[in-house]
């Protein structure tokens, strides 16, 4: 029987991909198998088949130390082989979009990255993604024999665990150790924000012409009690963690408000906002794009009205 | 030193209009990529900060991209040399058909180092060059925010989703990096007018043993299309406070404010 093989780097990506499986194998009258590579991996393994796999192949072997991509894709286009797998289903982290099309690339296969919405239509695997910046979604299909789809983590619900413990499998690898050496793995300096889920939401951009300006947003943010987000370009300067940018590279948003301030409105931003109830927008450039989104609009310097926004809220 | 960088032509995203929920392509600019600069940028600082080497930038030409102008730019930012790929089959091209095109190639110019943006500014899917690196059968390091020359090969710094890593790796190998690497250059006009002298060389697909069943999409797009957003586009006039007296008179209409 034809399989689908789930690998992620992260024990709970995998656990949602191999949950996901189950439902798809149940349709596609396929098998579900999955791959634990590296440090930990066997420790991993007992999870995967609870969640769903039927076999999951382990290997704890020392040319996995680092995960250089190189080595993964080889290990898991063996194991795909081994295995018969028709369908590889990775996690979208950055490990994985790279891993995904290098794998891809050894099976011959087509390959999807950044899917958010996986559906079958007549029998055929319909994976979405978001293209043009973000300014459509496309809905893709493969055509190889083997097909490689890399899923944003938490695409899917995940359930409770329902099948026993799968068997654990001990793969013959073939494997060379990588030409890329690790030298240094540090966590990074963030702080945790859950935009995801915040009510309402500051976004500042490059509008604010010095770090120490930002302190206008925080201020706006904390009148209006809402959570401070910001685009990739104000990222790129530091002045704020990259866990507060918004959009395509960033978080997707729902809030009931989301106020953006001196941001153009660029669609790599504008996907991850599109979804808020409210949109309103300060800019002194009036044909601005962020405008042709916004419910609300004021053009103007932010040095002005947020001032002002801050006062009359503080009146409330 | 042999650097490669693949540049791509990109629609100008904030040209494309939406109709009927459809991306209107007509008449849209297209221009290098925002992350492809970021690769030019970082092989001009490698080369100058090693003394030498030689800078060649590759695109593939698909239908009406303006192709030859991407590439005009990119030498005048300071690139050497410039290869064109250019054949009427490449407009329905996937992913891997343009890697198996850029591999080709990048083995017809030579390389020790291969550079790409982590994606393209219109798609971004990130699959070309870990493709290209797999068809070459060389390691790769992605999401490059610091590249450093070493003796023989490179030193990188890289951004992954919770942790940063530093890599060394010896050449030959292909790197991508992120926006966050470098704020690319904008070419003085005397560079503009430097970059028409720099050696082109055009190549077809024949040229480099491949035809037009060697890029035969695999995969499809069965629909692409906008969501719908509906807005209430009301703006605010007066100065300052009487745009955020309205504002806040708005917002608590709406009942967004507290609870
Ligand atoms: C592959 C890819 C992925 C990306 N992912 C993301 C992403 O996830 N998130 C993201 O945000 N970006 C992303 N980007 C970058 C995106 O394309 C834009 O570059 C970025 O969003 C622009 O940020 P900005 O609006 O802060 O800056 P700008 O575009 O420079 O806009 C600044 C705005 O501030 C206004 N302004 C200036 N002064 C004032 C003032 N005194 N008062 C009021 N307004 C003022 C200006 O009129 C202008 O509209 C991505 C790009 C690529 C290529």
């Amino acid at each position: 029987m034809a399989q689908i093989l789930v690998y992620s780097e992260k024990p709970a990506a995998a656990r949602e991909l191999v949950f996901k499986a189950k439902e798809l194998g149940a349709a596609l009258g396929l098998g579900v198998v999955a791959a634990a590579l590296g440090e930990g991996a066997a420790g991993t393994a007992a999870g995967l088949g609870e969640y769903g796999a039927d076999r999951v192949y382990v290997s704890e072997d020392s040319a996995f130390a680092g995960l250089p991509v190189d080595v993964v894709a080889e290990a898991l286009a063996q194991v795909a082989r081994a295995a018969g797998a028709e369908y590889l289903l990775v996690s979208s982290t950055r490990r994985g979009k790279e891993l995904a099309p290098r794998v891809a690339q050894k099976l011959g296969a087509a390959c999807v990255t950044d899917v958010n919405s996986l559906t079958l239509e007549d029998g055929v695997l319909v994976a979405g993604r978001y293209a043009l910046g973000g300014a459509t979604v496309a809905l893709e299909k493969l055509d190889t024999q083997t097909k490689v789809f890399a899923i944003m983590p938490k695409t899917f619900e995940i359930g409770a665990p329902t099948a026993g413990a799968g068997e654990v499998f001990a793969p013959a690898l073939s494997l060379q150790p990588s030409a890329v050496k690790l030298v240094d793995r540090r966590p990074k300096e963030g702080e945790s924000v859950n935009l995801d889920a915040a009510e309402r939401i500051v976004g500042v951009g490059r509008g604010f012409g010095k770090r120490e300006d930002v302190a206008l947003g925080e201020q706006l943010a904390a009148a209006l009690e809402a959570e401070l987000a910001c685009t990739k370009g104000l990222a790129d300067f530091q002045w704020l963690p990259e866990e507060r940018i918004i959009g395509l590279s960033g978080a997707k948003t729902k809030p009931d408000l989301y106020v953006a301030v001196g941001i153009s409105g660029q669609i790599q931003h504008t996907v991850g906002v599109s979804s808020s109830k409210l949109i309103a927008a300060i800019n002194t450039d009036k044909d601005a794009p962020i405008f042709q989104l916004a419910d609300y609009g004021i053009v103007g310097d932010l040095y002005q009205v947020v001032p002002a926004l801050v006062e009359k809220l503080k009146g409330l | 030193m042999n650097i490669l960088v693949f540049v791509k032509t990109n629609p100008d995203l904030q040209m494309i209009r939406i109709k009927d929920r459809q991306p209107v392509m007509e008449a849209i600019p297209y221009k290098v990529g925002d992350l492809e600069k970021n690769a030019v940028e970082a092989a001009i600082q490698l080369r100058d900060a090693a003394g030498g080497g030689t800078i060649t930038a590759v695109c593939l030409a698909e239908a009406n991209r303006r192709a030859k102008e991407t590439l005009k730019e990119v030498l005048a930012m300071g690139a050497d040399e410039a290869v064109l790929v250019t054949e009427p089959a490449l407009e329905v091209a996937d992913q891997a058909a343009v890697a198996l095109v850029l591999a080709k190639a990048a083995e017809k110019t030579g390389y020790d180092l291969l550079l790409f943006g982590e994606g393209s500014t219109d798609n971004y899917t990130g699959q070309v060059g870990p493709r290209v690196a797999e068809i070459l059968g060389v390691p790769q390091i992605g999401y490059a925010r610091k590249i450093t020359g070493t003796e023989g090969g490179v030193q990188v710094e890289r951004s992954m989703d919770e942790h940063i890593e530093v890599l060394e790796a010896p050449f030959p190998v292909a790197v991508t990096v992120v926006s966050e690497i470098n704020e690319p250059r904008i070419p003085s006009l005397m560079n503009i007018m430097k970059a028409g002298k720099k050696p082109l060389a055009e190549y077809s697909l024949a040229d480099l043993g491949l035809d037009a069943t060697s890029v035969v999409a695999q995969k499809a797009i069965l629909s692409n299309l906008a969501e719908e957003q509906d807005r209430k586009h009301i703006m605010f006039d007066g100065d300052p406070a009487a745009q955020a007296e309205a504002f806040v008179n708005a917002l608590l209409k709406e009942g967004v404010l507290g609870r």
